[in-house]
């Protein structure tokens, strides 16, 4: 008698979960069947009433049927809130396309973005970089350079004095001078930095430009070294086919000089507008540090060689990033800046 | 320093190359071509045509046609030129050829292509070319018509390629020279340069030795009073001059050269300028007084007129070419009107001298006169060289037939310059090139360039036109010149040890950058020199210690004549013209220095003072602004609360709206809203603008990088808010210091999180409500300990005139 009702509670029960469609119509399945007055409840107790050696018997029987059951209704409950989930998530659909929300970061200016890539290269190749007045003395923009009073390349730099003895420095060359003058061998640095020459504005020039010198002294330094490095250099700034070109030039602080064209990184030698059809783009002089100059810093010249370089940051800066007119360089319009 | 190819090749005989060829080796020897141009681009069959019947056009009164002889047969061609008559012999270019220039002066890059046709009706075979049809133009050609057909000798034979007989069929390659190579400076140079680049003979120019039985000195004396400017001055005298037209093969050179032929004489002392880069003068005998050539300074104030009709000023470092009684030219620069050279001279003095190359400079730049031969003179000539150049002038007047030349000269120099000795160190030149080339090697590349080796002294020997051989590292160029820069060896410094470094200085700068950045701020660059009406534009009063500004001797202008004593004005200018051009929220940062003289006028160099300068326009505030400041401070490890002063009193700030930011006690920066009238200053009368600049060496001093972990909170903490009303006048700040100070070690943040004037609050009182939080690091805070910080924290409040809200 209790078998066949425990059987009917069971088929009814779980023909109930299987047809409940929401989480609340299992629950009211669950308190109808396992509740404190549900059925298979008043079940357990009616067991009173079951004979003394059946009830072991029934009692398990019970169990299993409440565990079915409940197995059922677990079971269920996942089915109806992996669909509920579905629902929601179905629900919570957006469009992706719609903008973005971007937070406006800044720009740097692209004369910094060429100097930072050049202090990359050179900090990579063990330099360190080393800064040096912008207001100089005249000895260490001109005289230590090899570069005396009355001296052609003084006049042809358009310098702007601020007396006698004191200038704008046109060079970042300065440099060289105050790193050797410490006395500290072997050097290995670059310099960048502002320098000013009484050029007009115009398209091509600005009264204040940036260079970045290069200086690298110890025993046995050679033209071929400097080669080399600067090579490297060109490869790591403007891609690794670049080829270099070292033409015979002077700088009155170097000897022997050298001006370093590398191949048009546009139309890769063939000749084109952007390097006027020349297949070469002239980016920096360079040369081997002149005996006179190691002499007057006090370095022995017997003893000790080098080789220097200077680029001009805002040509690399032109040239890297097709701007084809100094003057945005300075009126930061941030249409301009934007773009970098 | 322009030649044509021509020239080059009267020098170097076996020079066999194409135009492109002789480019590249010349540059990568260097020589470096900045440019090469064709005489003859866009020349095609043009010959020269004799007119032999002209008849009007039947249809047009201001044309005219002509039948015309160009060799093999006669053809018809029409023309509006007013000049032709019939037997001239006139360049045609012939159906399908092309002319470098068109009827309007323009010259197309492509030229323009001819053919034949009609004009009104009557056919028209080909073209006759004026010269500057021809790619050129009367400046080089005088004879020239201003309007019309360039006329050819008669006896040019019919069908004659024009081009060929005008020279035309040259290249003319432009050099950049470098301000070591004098001897560049000169169509001989650059072909002994070329000989050495292409390792071919070089030949040197025959002169003659010249002159008659008369003794130059019984014509003339020279005294060179200033030696210290005038290391040789050499005099000779030509008579009987006649003045006449110079041969075809040198004005076509002159031309070339971008020179007009005058005549003879004239184009004598050109040539040879051009030839041996040795300008010379040529006085009209006559107008000598004394006999006598005198070469000194000038006295302050001399007036002396120059050949060009111009009065100038001189002074007591001006060199003055001298007669017996007058001044008559200025040394190196130009000759005076007094004795300048005229159609009936009848004899004439020669100079070629050489001069101090700076005096003449300096001169020339004073005087206000820079001329082609004050150009070379100033790069300082071989003294050995004007002897040459004499000589070759005297020899060409002989050739010419323009005068006769009077025997020898006169001659008066200090020493003049021998072949410098250079100690020959191969093997230091390997080294120092990185190279492994042969002694021999090494010997024959000088010998090149006229550098001998002397096996017996072991020394190298110079010639004197190669002033900028000095030593071992100019041996070493002229070896690895012409060894080729190309074949040496590419290596890497191998035995320097050494550590790519940025110092903490740029660090720091980069921080900033990204701090900036990350706040949606631009970075500008803006000029270090500015004018200083700038100071005015910024409000400070005429005592400001900013208007102590460093001036610069020669400016390019007011605008830019005085170094920058702080940075907001190339932020504002830039934030205008931003402004200006309509563009919306603009945020623009700047690193760069300031420089601060410590006493004017400069006897020290000033304190150059890195300044971060934020600026910008539209959305943000003061407080987004100090938002920005202080998170870079908490990046740069200065994590102490910075302070805000507002009685900063600087006068280009909203005096309400401004403050002096400082760190443990000292100032490292500022910040406010613009003033009004210092926006409207710079034309950004509509905008609200703020900026703040910060002191970069002061922030150098704090920053660190080194953190230290303090540990993650275990115990929970406990959160009071306390809402007051606080007087107006009183600073948010300074109950923050308060409460902070009052809070202790367990008080582990106070914010600010509400604040309100208006209408529910007394007009004299603020509300301000605060979040405490506190805890303890080790262990579990009581209420108690609580209670005591908020007891004294509330004192502290009441002190301050703020009274509690419930």
């Amino acid at each position: 008698m209790i078998m066949d009702n425990l059987q009917s509670i069971q088929e009814k029960a779980l023909k109930q979960i299987e047809e409940a469609g929401a989480l609340d119509a299992l629950n009211d399945v669950r308190v109808a069947i396992l509740g404190k007055k549900g059925e298979l409840t008043s079940v357990l107790k009616g067991m009173k009433d079951v004979a003394a050696e059946e009830r072991p018997k029934i009692g398990t029987l019970v169990n299993e049927c409440r565990d079915k059951i409940e197995a059922a209704l677990e079971d269920a409950k996942e089915r109806l809130e992996s669909a509920a989930m579905d629902e929601r998530l179905k629900r919570e659909k957006i469009d992706v396309t719609l903008p973005a929300d971007k937070k406006a970061l800044g720009h740097r200016h692209p004369n910094t973005i060429a100097l930072e890539e050049l202090e990359r290269i050179f900090i990579g190749m063990g330099y360190e970089v080393v800064e040096g007045p912008e207001i100089e003395k005249d000895y260490y923009n001109f005289e230590a350079l090899n570069i005396p009073e009355g001296h052609p390349a003084k006049d042809e730099q358009d310098t702007f004095y601020i007396n006698g003895d004191i200038l704008l420095r046109t060079q970042t060359s300065g440099t060289q001078v105050h790193e050797m003058e410490k006395g500290r061998l072997p050097i290995k640095m670059i310099s960048p930095g502002r320098v000013f020459r009484a050029d007009e504005v115009d398209a091509t020039h600005s009264p204040s430009f940036h260079q970045v010198e290069g200086l690298v002294i110890d025993k046995n330094i050679s033209f071929s070294d400097l080669k080399g490095t600067l090579a490297l250099f060109a490869r790591e700034l403007f891609g690794e086919d670049t080829k270099v070109k070292f033409r015979p030039h002077h700088f009155p602080f170097t000897e022997p000089s050298a001006e370093m064209d590398v191949s048009c990184f546009k139309c890769h030698g063939k000749g084109c507008r952007f390097c006027k059809g020349e297949g070469w783009i002239e980016i920096l002089g360079c040369g081997m540090v002149h005996p006179h100059v190691l002499e007057m810093s006090g370095i022995d010249p017997d003893e000790y060689t080098g080789f220097a370089f200077g680029v001009g940051l805002e040509r690399i800066a032109l040239l890297k990033y097709e701007i084809d007119d100094m003057r945005l360089l300075y009126e930061n319009d941030i249409r301009f800046l934007n773009q970098f | 320093m322009d030649t044509p190819l021509s020239w080059i090749k009267a020098f170097v005989p076996d020079l066999e190359c194409t135009d492109r060829e002789f480019a590249d080796a010349m540059t990568l020897s260097g020589t470096k071509v900045e440019g090469y141009r064709r005489l003859d681009k866009n020349l095609e069959k043009i010959v020269a045509g004799k007119i032999l019947k002209i008849e009007k056009h039947p249809d047009a009164d201001k044309l005219i046609v002509c039948q015309v002889d160009v060799g093999d047969f006669t053809t018809q061609i029409v023309t509006g030129a007013p000049n032709v008559k019939e037997g001239d012999c006139v360049p045609v270019v012939l159906d399908g050829g092309r002319v470098a220039g068109d009827h309007d002066g323009g010259s197309p890059e492509n030229g323009v292509k001819i053919k034949a046709g009609k004009l009104r009706g009557i056919e028209s075979n080909g073209m006759m070319c004026s010269i500057e049809e021809l790619g050129s133009s009367r400046d080089i050609y005088p004879e020239a018509p201003e309007y019309g057909i360039y006329i050819l000798p008669d006896d040019v034979e019919p069908g004659t390629d024009a081009v060929k007989y005008m020279g035309l069929d040259d290249t003319v390659f432009e050099y950049e020279i470098t301000s070591n190579r004098v001897d560049c400076y000169s169509v001989m140079g650059i072909a002994r340069e070329a000989a050495a680049t292409f390792n071919l003979a070089f030949r040197y120019p025959e002169v003659k030795e010249t002159g008659n039985d008369e003794k130059c000195s019984d014509y003339i004396s020279v005294e060179v009073k200033d030696p210290d400017l005038c290391s040789r001055y050499i005099a000779r005298v030509v008579k009987d001059i006649k003045i006449g037209e110079s041969p075809d093969w040198m004005k076509k050179r002159l031309r070339a050269c971008g020179i007009r032929p005058i005549n003879n004489f004239v184009d004598i002392t050109n040539y040879v300028m051009l030839e041996y880069g040795q300008p010379m003068h040529a006085f009209d005998y006559s107008t000598i007084a004394d006999k006598k050539i005198i070469v000194k300074r000038a006295k302050d104030g001399d007036i002396f007129t120059t050949l060009d009709g111009v009065e100038r000023k001189l002074d007591s470092e001006v060199l003055m070419i001298c007669d017996g009684q007058k001044e008559v030219a200025i040394a190196g620069i130009m000759g005076g009107e007094n004795s300048m050279i005229t159609g009936d001279v009848k004899t004439v003095l020669f100079e070629a001298a050489t001069f101090n190359g700076t005096n003449v400079r300096k001169s020339a730049r004073r005087v206000g006169l820079r001329t082609d031969a004050s150009g070379i003179f100033e790069k300082g000539l071989d003294p050995n060289n004007a002897y040459f150049a004499m000589e070759r002038a005297c020899s060409l007047v002989e050739e010419l037939g323009c005068g006769t030349v009077v025997g020898g000269s006169v001659d008066v120099h200090s020493d003049l310059p021998r072949p410098k000795r250079i100690k020959f160190e191969p093997e230091r030149i390997n080294r120092f090139l990185g190279t492994d080339i042969s002694k021999e090697d090494m010997i024959a590349y000088l010998k090149r360039v006229e550098v001998e080796y002397d096996p017996a002294s072991g020394d190298l020997v110079c010639p004197t036109f190669r002033q900028d051989l000095l030593g071992f590292a100019d041996t070493s160029e002229e070896v690895a010149r012409f060894f080729g820069y190309d074949r040496i060896p590419v290596t890497l410094p191998s035995d320097t040890e050494s550590m790519g470094r940025l110092p903490f200085k740029i660090r720091i700068e980069n921080l900033a950058k990204d701090v900036a950045e990350s706040f949606g701020f631009s970075q500008g660059f803006c000029y270090s020199f500015e004018s200083p009406a700038v100071f005015d534009k910024l409000r400070l009063p005429s005592d400001a210690p900013e208007r102590k500004a460093i001036t610069i001797s020669n400016p390019l202008g007011i605008d830019f004549s005085i170094m920058r004593t702080l940075p907001l004005n190339g932020l504002l200018t830039s934030l205008s013209t931003n402004f200006n051009r309509k563009n919306k929220d603009v945020k623009l940062y700047e690193l760069g220095n300031i420089y601060v003289p410590e006493s004017l006028p400069l006897e020290k160099l000033p304190d150059e003072r890195m300044q971060f300068t934020l600026g910008f326009f539209g959305e943000g505030d003061f407080f987004s602004l100090k938002g920005v400041i202080e998170e870079f401070l908490i990046k740069a490890g200065m994590n102490k609360r910075p302070h805000y002063d507002p009685d900063s009193n600087r006068p280009y700030f909203h005096p309400g709206r401004q403050a002096d930011i400082s760190y443990d006690g000292e100032i490292i920066g500022y910040m406010g809203q613009i003033h009004p009238l210092t926006c409207k200053a710079y034309d950004m009368g509509k905008a609200d603008v703020y900026a703040a600049v910060l002191d970069m060496p002061k922030i150098i001093e704090k920053a660190v990088f080194d953190r230290k972990y303090s540990g993650i909170a275990k115990f929970p903490a406990v959160t009071r808010d306390i809402s007051m009303l606080v007087p107006k006048a009183v600073l948010e700040g300074s109950i923050e210091d308060m409460i902070i100070q009052r809070g202790g070690k367990i008080l582990e943040s106070c914010t600010l999180f509400d604040i309100y004037e208006g209408n529910q609050i007394h007009p004299d009182f603020k509300s301000m409500a605060f979040t405490l939080v506190f805890r303890n690091k080790e262990k579990t805070l009581s209420d108690d300990e609580v209670n005591a910080a908020m007891k004294k924290i509330l004192n502290g409040l009441s002190s301050m005139g703020i009274e509690l809200r419930s």
